[in-house]
């Protein structure tokens, strides 16, 4: 119970930060956009909906990069992450609660991005949302984690895709199954898997990303 | 309270420390000088748990919660006000009666006025002071304070004169200064450090 | 020395002994040692992991470096992997890469995986953090490969479901001997090679140290 709360607080944090700096939501919602109209440009003609399925899951992914290269930012700007660590909360519980704001970013950038896509090309399939939902998860919760390792590196904001994507494949892989496969329930239980074993991983590792 | 053994730390190929021992009984307070470059910020990282040696041991019969910990960096946010950063740290700690005691602190170190200013528009020696209250907010009994003075006042350096003194012989400290006469009074041993 | 005798038998089996290929002829014998090369690099990657898993749990002080090492003999491999893999398209299917191939795929994500390993070990100054956050990573990645693989089978069925088999090569005979020789010798290089490294990093740390006691 006082992990929840542990969780909550940092969480709360997280959201004030976004709400006083204002920086990482804009920053997502113009670059899906703007990725967008890219990709009619890219795509000539009237591509078809298997094509511009790809293109959406594209988008999502590095608009998630995104967020998450500032995920840990304002640990890193303003040294805090020791006062964070010296806390006797569990470790796990500030990755968790990066996971969470991270998510509610992605989320909310997605809420105007999907119908955005729709309105551009094609329009979404129920499954289509339910894998967003479950790839997101992944997406946070992975990415968070390597965002925590990529800000203690001196490369920082350049290492985190090249850590994270190859890590991200089987999301893809799920996320565009569901969408336009034909048993949309295989690949989000695969995706639901992925979020599961990776979270589980991530929950167990962290202590030793930010702990000497 | 704390006990280290041959304490040893390499950064790559730079050694900071080398051989260090020390002993602090319950209640005591160790002063720890030396010239910039000697040490002692890694000593206390290290009896804090914040970096592991690369030799010797370090014992600590002190939790995380019973541990408090100023920094070169205060270790607030600064796009947070003085009040959201000492309640995230009271939630995080677990402090009973988080509001008040947050508030006696404040007042204490005549921050009140400034609770709801962003940290960002603080000067430095009112973020030490802020630091100084988030280090003594859940009341720890082992106190690591890496070179507390700075950037305080005259003010500001007379209410951590009087914060320690009160709780000298209560609580463990281990605090490094390069100005020792200043605390040369509360002192119970004295660790020299050199380059 | 014994590794040296061993892949030396297994060319002479995989180019004397083993018969040609039906299909391929004389160009499948690159076969064995595509495989063989293959669950090499899987047994580096895992070794690297497990001496990963050491670190973190035992804090064994010397578990970091094997780790390193190993991972590093699993990226030569992987290299290798890629290379005959490409080869053996090319003589199976007239192009030097296909999307249809698991393993070559699978490699290919691995490859890009370890690399940002190299990355990550790189942009990090020596001590106990870059040895934990490399640790992390390597057990990131024996999660990955089975989640990988089972992930690039459904990609395949995105567009064509098909049910899964598993029809293994026919191995009899000669082939299967000549194989296990083949996987035999490769597993002892790697081996050989790790050694080696280790050996290697080791003198040089020990090197820097005497030199920082002098000075």
């Amino acid at each position: 119970m006082t992990y929840v709360r542990d969780v909550g607080a940092l969480a709360r944090k997280d959201l004030l930060l976004e709400l006083r700096a204002k920086d990482t939501l804009p920053a997502m919602l113009l670059f899906v956009a703007a990725v967008f109209v890219v990709f009619h440009f890219a795509l000539p003609g009237n591509p078809s909906r298997l094509e511009t399925t790809g293109l959406l899951w594209v988008a999502i992914l590095f608009t998630a990069l995104l967020g998450l290269g500032r995920a840990f930012v304002p640990e890193r700007e303003q040294r805090t992450m020791d006062g964070l660590v010296l806390a006797p909360c569990d470790r796990s519980a500030i990755w968790l609660a990066k996971s969470l704001a991270t998510l509610a970013f992605l989320g909310a950038a997605e809420v105007v991005a999907l119908p955005l896509y729709a309105l551009f090309f094609h329009r979404i399939g129920g499954s289509t949302v339910l894998a967003v939902v479950l790839a997101d998860i992944g997406i946070c919760a992975v990415g968070t984690f390597l965002g925590a390792m990529a800000v203690v590196t001196r490369a920082r904001d350049l290492l985190l895709p090249l850590l994270f994507l190859p890590l991200a494949m089987p999301i893809v892989v799920g996320a565009v199954g569901a969408s336009i496969g034909h048993s949309p329930g295989r690949y989000l239980g695969f995706l639901a898997l992925y979020d599961l074993l990776f979270g589980v991983v991530c929950w167990g590792s962290f202590e030793y990303v930010v702990a000497e | 309270m704390l006990t280290a053994h041959r304490l040893g730390k390499r950064y790559g190929e730079k050694r900071v420390l080398r051989g260090v021992d020390l002993e602090l009984p319950d209640g005591g307070f160790l002063v720890v000088t030396g010239p910039n470059g000697s040490g002692k910020t890694t000593l206390l990282r290290i009896c804090a748990g914040l970096a592991a040696p690369t030799s010797g041991t370090v014992e600590r019969r002190a939790t995380r919660a019973e541990l408090g910990y100023l920094g070169h960096e205060p270790l607030v946010y600064r796009e947070l006000t003085a009040l959201e950063n000492l309640d995230l740290y009271g939630r995080l700690y677990r402090v009973p009666e988080r509001r008040e005691r947050i508030g006696m602190l404040l007042e204490r170190f005549g921050l009140w006025e400034a609770r709801h200013d962003r940290v960002a528009a603080y000067s430095r020696g009112m973020t030490q002071r802020l630091a100084l209250c988030r280090v003594l907010l859940h009341d720890p009994a082992l106190l690591v304070l890496d070179e507390p003075y700075t950037a305080l006042d005259e003010a500001g350096a007379e209410l951590l004169d009087d914060q320690l003194t009160e709780l000298r012989g209560e609580r463990t400290f281990l605090v490094s200064t390069h100005d020792p006469a200043r605390v040369a009074p509360l002192a119970s041993g004295r660790l020299a450090l050199g380059t | 020395m014994a590794s040296l005798v061993l892949i030396t038998t297994a060319l002479l089996f995989v180019f004397y002994v083993a018969p040609d290929d039906a299909n391929q002829g004389f160009s499948q014998r690159i076969f064995y040692f595509h495989v063989s090369i293959a669950f090499t690099a899987y047994v580096c990657f895992a070794a690297g992991a497990w001496k990963a898993f050491r670190h973190l749990w035992k804090r064994d002080p010397r578990a970091d470096l094997e780790s390193y090492v190993w991972v590093h003999q699993g990226l030569i491999f992987g290299a290798m992997v890629l290379v005959t893999g490409s080869i053996w398209a090319r003589i199976s299917w007239g192009r030097w890469w296909v999307w249809s191939e698991d393993e070559l795929v699978l490699f290919l994500i691995l490859y890009l995986f370890y690399c940002a390993y190299f990355m990550l070990r790189f942009s990090v100054d020596p001590g106990p953090q870059r040895a934990n956050l490399s640790a992390v990573y390597a057990l990131f990645g024996v999660v990955l490969i089975p989640v990988s693989f089972a992930a690039i089978r459904l990609a395949k069925e995105v567009l064509h479901p098909r049910v899964f088999t598993l029809h293994g090569p026919n191995f009899g005979g000669w082939i299967l001997v000549t194989y296990c020789i083949a996987q035999a010798a490769l597993l002892v290089l790697a081996y050989t090679l790790y050694r080696v490294e280790l050996a290697g990093k080791r003198l040089d740390l020990r090197l820097r140290e005497l030199k920082e006691v002098l000075a």
